[in-house]
């Protein structure tokens, strides 16, 4: 997080640095308000660590989508068919890991190049013809769709390898002495990063402040270092107590810091958002916005084609239903995180917190036995009313 | 006889801006009165403030409309009472048919049911009316824009028209097509009908007026009763331009060196009309250290050919050649024309060359951000301290470089376009109207800065509707109309009058206007 103070007397400093930063960790505060809410209403279920494992389980596919969709909207477009590319990508992998006994890492890579080749055939038509990037996704939602049921030919498929399950359903090696209920590799891993996390903090700010920029206020610093460390120590300890990190976790984990470096301090990151601000300007200033598009659209392929893999690892099968309806949710994610739907706005950070209210509230109406009807009536709500706070937000 | 129309002592300013002040003009029945001035003279605001586009409050002085005092509190009000405007960009719906497009508004009906026979019936008689031969099922896509203009007019004439404007209506049609409309006009003044006709085209304005009225920085400067004297064409250029120079402008001393720039048979086919040649086998150059500017009306094919020449961004089947540095370039994209070392400063910030929900800072670095980033990683801390130095350099007012440039002036938003330009290090400059929009303090900053340019060495083009500004920091004056260049002339020989007289006699040997301002939506951005 950089500054975003100027000089000004100290009292004065505070007060602006606390609105600026309200306005990014707003989502954030909400995310923390509801999971309070569901673990006191719950009696604690919701943060038991076999819960708190099921939720990051349940819940890695759409936050590795909302990633691709994050881009994608940023560049004012919308892609409706990850779902059915999620689907026809498990579908695929299981024909041929399941019936033509393929080896599992050759049928990986095969799956994710299929999510390329079928992201770069609908970005085509979006970045190169122009067609609205609903109409030709809405397209694609059928056809993948479709496909999908011709691929199985209406029935399940499964179960995969033993070794391709790990994908969904596996955890970490444990390296070190096991100590009775806590898992010591995931739990060092956890400090490492938490560490890692701090002092990579410390040495920015130090960095800036040696150039002479103005930095968030010491104390400040110093009491968000601690919250962050705190957190993810309690997090990875909650984990750790019940069968240590689930390696979908790392991988979720590794391509969040992937897109929000990316898209933070990358010239091809920041010419994506320049693309959705204004594209007529990006292009004047000689950015190939027709590519740009192309490209975010291939990378949601990759990326839905990855989530499909991790999906169809989870059920161990696949099947004709997978990924319906996963685009709704992994576009809410992107919303409720605070993207615009004109483009140009946009965080990493947003849609995983946004992906992480949606499947919180999931996961904690479930618990609270709230039927689907209306667990569907008020993450609905949520959605328009997340959107609401932040058009609101941007009028004043 | 008393005037239909009476305006007294109208004033109107935007913004601490006067664009009128103490207007009086008046319009007879049956008389058809031009209004002419330059760009900026204050005709469309004074038609706007008659029409009830500004509302009566927002303006001081009184409208006198067949003998009552009228407040109009929008367009419908001053309808009501049949005052009808044509704007000079048409609002036709292109995909409904003329029937349909006449009585959008008002449809003749029965029970709320269209009555489809008598929309034909009246249909028929309005395009009679305007001598207009197309069926009234025709859709408005399938006809030119002179035959567009006349439903307009049939459009205005299915409404009670007492008095019709019309801005500029000549502006895109040919000779055969003008010639048609103004016969149209001198018909409606047999009816008893007003009519207040904006033009530049002065030998139109000399066949059909009764009375010509002048208007220059928001004044009435001239009024000629055309029965009773005759019309003389350089006294009415004279009242246009001539105006003790209010704007003050830098010293200037031109150190001018080699060609840097140098463009021979340059010529652009329109991208969505490709049989028409909107930039006409020009020759255009500029040496280092000179600033060039590019005079016109509006519509004249200047900013198509800054353009065509900024990596091909508008227009189609481009040839010629460019040379910068003695060098041929092909330069096929804008990308390429930024490494040759060319800039473009678009006339339109906020829609082409800002991203305005972005900070200054990434504003200023967006198109050099292989500078900042080496190994396509930005470096904020490198990127943070230039922006900072433009900040400082060119006085850019914002709280810091993190502020949104939409929050900002439209001066201090056209010094952080000037300063991503300038971090692209580009040997030729081209700034599209620099200055428009922008506060008298900030217009002279923009001044030096430009000045500044020139002295380091670079080529500056400064294309501008505004005379006294390019009179004031021009070297050289090239005037362009028609897709041409029809004059040029030294800073030091340069007047409104000589450069205005170019454009306007041009225009009567063509007869034929340059391309409508509001086909330049055929950008192919």
């Amino acid at each position: 997080m950089t500054d975003k103070t100027v000089s000004l007397p100290e009292e004065r400093r505070h007060g602006s640095f606390i609105k600026n930063n309200l306005r990014n960790y707003g989502m954030l505060m909400s995310l923390i308000a509801i999971m309070l809410f569901f673990q006191v209403m719950t009696g604690g279920t919701l943060l038991q660590p076999l819960n708190l494992t099921n939720l990051v389980l349940q819940n890695s596919y759409i936050v590795i989508m909302a990633l691709g969709m994050l881009l994608v909207i940023v560049t004012g477009h919308i892609d409706l068919s990850v779902g059915s590319v999620a689907g026809f990508v498990g579908a695929v992998a299981a024909v041929l890991m399941v019936t033509y006994k393929v080896d599992y890492t050759i049928a990986f890579i095969a799956c994710l190049l299929l999510g390329a080749a079928i992201g770069a055939a609908q970005g085509y038509w979006v970045a190169f013809f122009g067609i609205p990037s609903f109409i030709v996704t809405l397209a694609g939602m059928l056809v993948f769709k479709g496909l999908a049921l011709a691929v199985l030919q209406g029935q399940s498929l499964g179960p995969f390898p033993a070794t391709f399950q790990k994908l969904s359903s596996g955890f970490i090696p444990e390296l070190l002495p096991e100590t009775g209920t806590l898992h010591p590799t995931s739990m060092l891993i956890g400090a490492v990063l938490a560490l890692g996390l701090v002092y990579a903090s410390a040495k920015g700010r130090s960095r800036e402040q040696s150039h002479g920029i103005e930095v968030e206020p010491y104390a400040f610093f110093l009491g968000k270092s601690i919250l962050l460390a705190c957190a993810v120590l309690y997090f990875t300890y909650l984990i750790a107590s019940h069968r240590g990190l689930p390696n979908v976790l790392v991988i979720m984990t590794a391509l969040i810091a992937l897109y929000g470096f990316v898209t933070r301090r990358t010239v091809i990151g920041r010419q994506v958002y320049a693309v959705g601000g204004n594209a007529k300007a990006a292009k004047l200033s000689g950015i190939k916005t027709e590519r740009l598009t192309f490209l975010t659209f291939v990378n949601m392929g990759v990326l839905a084609a990855l989530a499909g893999l991790v999906f169809a690892a989870r059920l161990n099968t696949a099947t004709p239903k997978a990924g319906l309806g996963f685009e709704l949710d992994v576009i809410a994610a992107c919303f409720i995180g605070g993207a615009s739907a004109y483009g140009g706005v946009g965080r990493v950070g947003g849609a995983v917190v946004g992906a992480m209210i949606m499947g919180v509230m999931n996961n904690g109406m479930s618990i609270l036995g709230i039927g689907i009807d209306y667990q569907q009536v008020i993450k609905g709500l949520v959605l328009l009313g997340a959107v609401c706070i932040d058009v609101y937000n941007q009028r004043r | 006889m008393t005037a239909m129309l009476e305006m007294r002592n109208v004033s109107k300013s935007f913004a601490g801006v006067q664009a009128l002040r103490d207007v009086n003009f008046s319009v007879q029945a049956g008389q058809i009165h031009a209004l002419v001035g330059e760009n900026g003279a204050g005709k469309s605001t004074l038609m706007k403030v008659l029409s009830g586009v500004y509302p009566a409050g927002s303006y001081e002085g009184t409208i006198v409309f067949e003998g009552e005092e009228r407040r109009f509190r929008d367009i419908n009000d001053s309808e009501a009472l049949g005052i009808i405007i044509i704007h000079q960009e048409l609002a036709l719906i292109p995909l409904m048919s003329i029937a349909e497009n006449i009585f959008l508004s008002h449809p003749p009906s029965k029970f709320g049911v269209i009555d489809r026979d008598e929309v034909y019936r009246r249909t028929r008689e309005l395009l009679a009316q305007v001598g207009l031969r197309e069926s009234p099922d025709t859709l408005i896509t399938d006809l030119g824009v002179g035959k567009q203009q006349l439903v307009e007019i049939a459009k205005a004439l299915s409404k009670r028209v007492r008095m019709l404007i019309l801005d500029e209506p000549t502006a895109s049609l040919n000779e055969a097509d003008s010639a048609a409309l103004l016969e149209r006009l001198m018909a409606f003044r047999e009816q008893g009908i007003g009519s207040i006709l904006i033009s530049h085209k002065l030998n139109e304005v000399a066949k059909v007026a009764d009375h010509i009225t002048v208007l220059r920085d928001g004044r009435t400067v001239d009024s000629i009763d055309c029965h009773a004297e005759p019309i003389q064409e350089d006294r009415i250029i004279r009242s246009m331009v001539n105006r003790d120079m209010a704007h003050r402008f830098p010293e200037r001393n031109a150190k001018i060196g080699e060609p840097v720039l140098t463009v021979e048979n340059w010529s652009v086919y329109h991208p969505i009309h490709p049989e028409r040649q909107v930039i006409k086998n020009v020759g255009f150059s500029v040496k280092r250290g000179e600033v060039v500017g590019i005079a016109g009306l509006m519509g004249a094919g200047r900013t198509e050919f800054a353009m065509s020449l900024f990596g091909r961004s508008w227009g189609t089947a481009i040839t010629g050649t460019l040379r910068l540095e003695g060098r041929n370039m092909a330069l096929p994209s804008v990308a390429a024309a930024i490494d040759a070392g060319l800039a473009y400063v678009t006339e339109d910030r906020k829609q082409l060359g800002l991203i305005l929900a972005d900070d200054v800072r990434k504003n200023i670095t967006l198109a050099s951000l292989d500078q900042v980033a080496p190994g396509r990683v930005i470096d904020d801390i490198a990127e943070l301290k230039i922006a900072s130095d433009y900040r400082t350099r060119m006085r850019i007012r914002c709280s810091d470089v993190y502020q949104e440039t939409g929050q900002l002036s439209g001066g201090n938003q056209q010094k952080v376009v000037l300063s991503k330009w300038l971090m692209t290090d580009p040997k030729v400059l081209i700034l599209d109207e620099p200055t428009r929009g922008i506060d008298v303090g900030a217009k002279y900053e923009i001044y030096c800065i430009i000045n500044e340019l020139a002295e380091a060495g670079r080529g500056v083009v400064v294309i501008s509707s505004e005379m006294p500004e390019l009179l004031g920091i021009c070297d050289r004056i090239c005037v362009m109309n028609d897709g041409a260049f029809v004059g040029e002339f030294k800073g030091a020989e340069a007047t409104q009058e000589k450069i205005m007289r170019a454009i306007m006699r041009n225009d009567r040997n063509i007869g034929n206007a340059a391309p409508a301002a509001a086909e330049m939506g055929g950008s192919q951005l």
